[in-house]
């Protein structure tokens, strides 16, 4: 059998590619992590010595603000140094390979590649190309998976409900493209949710999802009933160009999470987010500021959830 | 190998602690066996400032050879450490190099009037200048061997010698 390409010989995470085929007890080691190091984030100084010296490239294929920054930020309270490349504009433009621009920023000395692509896959090659004590992380590659957002979604649902055993969660709205669903759809599965359901017209729901251990609803009312948590997924308006929607205010009709929508849930449930929202399409304001939302300190866990994944993979 | 008795020592620890105690006082201990030291300690001296406790995964000299191989503890502490008078607490003082790492964390939450080093038992072997103001006994180790601090489920504590390498 060939060997799962995050892990080394020892069966420690060398690379973050997918939370796909991750053990349970990888996912576990990276949240207890992130618990630690959400005190270093509420300190004085808000910086540890661990990553001094070391180098983290920031290789964005495909333009983010949000992931990026926080990948910096994180980086920086582990003491490393951050160089950030937005290749969308560089030398990709002129022509070099993914695979040449990856071979000279190691030979700039790089310890750490965070990498974002739109091509799924391209992490797994750049990880299969890297010399032996450099890391690769994957920020997001085009459908297939945005490991660090669904270990942070995993962070923030454990953080607020303590463990999986006993929860009912929801993904609502366009799964189809969303990287983020499919992420947290594994670690969800893999970490012992008994329900996880998704939440779409036929059109945004890949096909054959139940093969990944989900139950599927068209009717969004029905899907929400008894839910401890709740994710909603960015809708993108390109998709509204296709023939797949028919308009922003339809969706919204149907698939837009109100406080009236989320009252069928448990009255303790969670509302999450990975950003940028749409309000008015996928969320109304009053739920994304109300006391059922968690989507701020989504993107604080977010960061501790990425000091851990760094600082787990480069001790490695 | 008799070990010294850990309850005796304790007590021991508190009656040569207790009379240098002053209103900047403030504990911290070091997970785990110094936590559980220090838990101990800080009931009986009756401290009013809450107790700290540290793990110091992020600041090992070892990472680049280890990695981060435990689960780390959250450090808490929950005073503000500048200008306090700080008793630091650990079981087992070796090669000073836990004490070390847990300065250099220190001082990332304020700058302290003092920082003075509780240690239960001191096993000799330093790699760093570094010496415990208290220190309950010597205790001779074996090459090839470790000695921890044990806690059993009554809350009675003990020192044991056990295989380097073990859990």
């Amino acid at each position: 059998m060939e060997r799962n390409p995050q892990l080394n010989a020892a069966g420690e995470l060398q690379h973050l590619l997918s939370i796909e085929g991750l053990p349970p007890g990888i996912l576990t080691q990276i949240l207890d992590t992130a618990e630690s190091f959400v005190g270093v984030t509420e300190r004085e100084v808000k910086k540890v010595p661990l990553l001094r010296g070391k180098s983290v490239f920031n290789l964005f294929f495909e333009p983010s603000t949000r992931t990026r920054t926080t990948f910096e930020i994180a980086a920086k309270r582990l003491s490393a140094d951050v160089i950030n490349l937005n290749i969308a504009v560089s030398s990709q433009s002129k022509g070099e390979s993914l695979l040449d621009t990856v071979a000279n920023l190691s030979a700039m000395q790089a310890d750490i590649f965070v990498v974002r692509h739109n091509s799924s896959g391209a992490p797994f090659l750049i990880a299969r190309h890297v010399k032996p004590h450099e890391h690769v992380v994957n920020a997001g590659d085009g459908r297939h998976a945005h490991p660090t957002q669904g270990l942070l979604d995993l962070f923030t649902i454990r953080h607020y409900k303590k463990d999986f055993s006993r929860l009912t969660v929801a993904i609502i709205g366009d799964v189809l493209h969303s990287r983020v669903a499919r992420s947290l759809i594994h670690g969800l599965t893999t970490l012992g949710a008994p329900q996880v359901r998704v939440i779409g017209p036929q059109t945004l729901l890949p096909m054959g999802v139940e093969a990944l251990g989900v139950k599927v609803f068209h009717d969004m009312r029905e899907g929400l009933r008894d839910c401890d948590v709740v994710v909603m997924l960015r809708l993108q308006s390109e998709r509204m160009k296709g023939a797949l929607l028919p308009s922003a205010q339809e969706y919204f009709k149907h698939y837009g999470l109100t406080l009236d929508k989320l009252s069928l849930a448990r009255p303790d449930a969670i509302v999450m987010h990975p950003g940028p929202m749409n309000r008015g399409v996928e969320i109304d304001s009053s739920v994304a500021d109300g006391p059922h939302s968690v989507i701020l300190p989504q993107v604080t866990f977010g960061i501790a959830v990425r000091m851990a994944v760094m600082s787990i993979v480069a001790g490695n | 190998m008799k070990l010294p008795d850990a309850e005796n020592l304790c007590q021991q620890l508190v009656a040569e602690l207790a009379p240098r105690l002053g209103p900047k006082s403030a504990m911290i201990g070091l997970y785990t066996g110094g936590a559980w030291l220090a838990e101990r300690l800080h009931g009986l001296l009756a401290l009013s400032t809450p107790l700290g406790l540290m793990d110091i995964a992020f600041y090992r000299d070892d990472y680049h050879e280890q990695g981060l191989h435990h689960d780390p503890k959250r450090t808490k502490i929950p005073f503000d450490v500048t200008g306090r008078e700080l008793l630091l607490v650990d079981d087992v003082l070796y090669t000073g190099r836990t004490v070390r790492a847990a300065m250099n964390e220190l001082f990332d939450f304020g700058r302290p009037a003092s920082i003075t080093l509780v240690v239960l038992a001191d096993r000799g072997g330093r790699q760093l200048p570094i010496c415990a103001q208290y220190c309950g006994a010597r205790v001779e180790v074996p090459a090839g061997m470790r000695l921890r601090l044990k806690r059993s489920p009554d809350g009675k504590l003990a020192l044991a010698l056990e295989a380097k390498g073990g859990a």
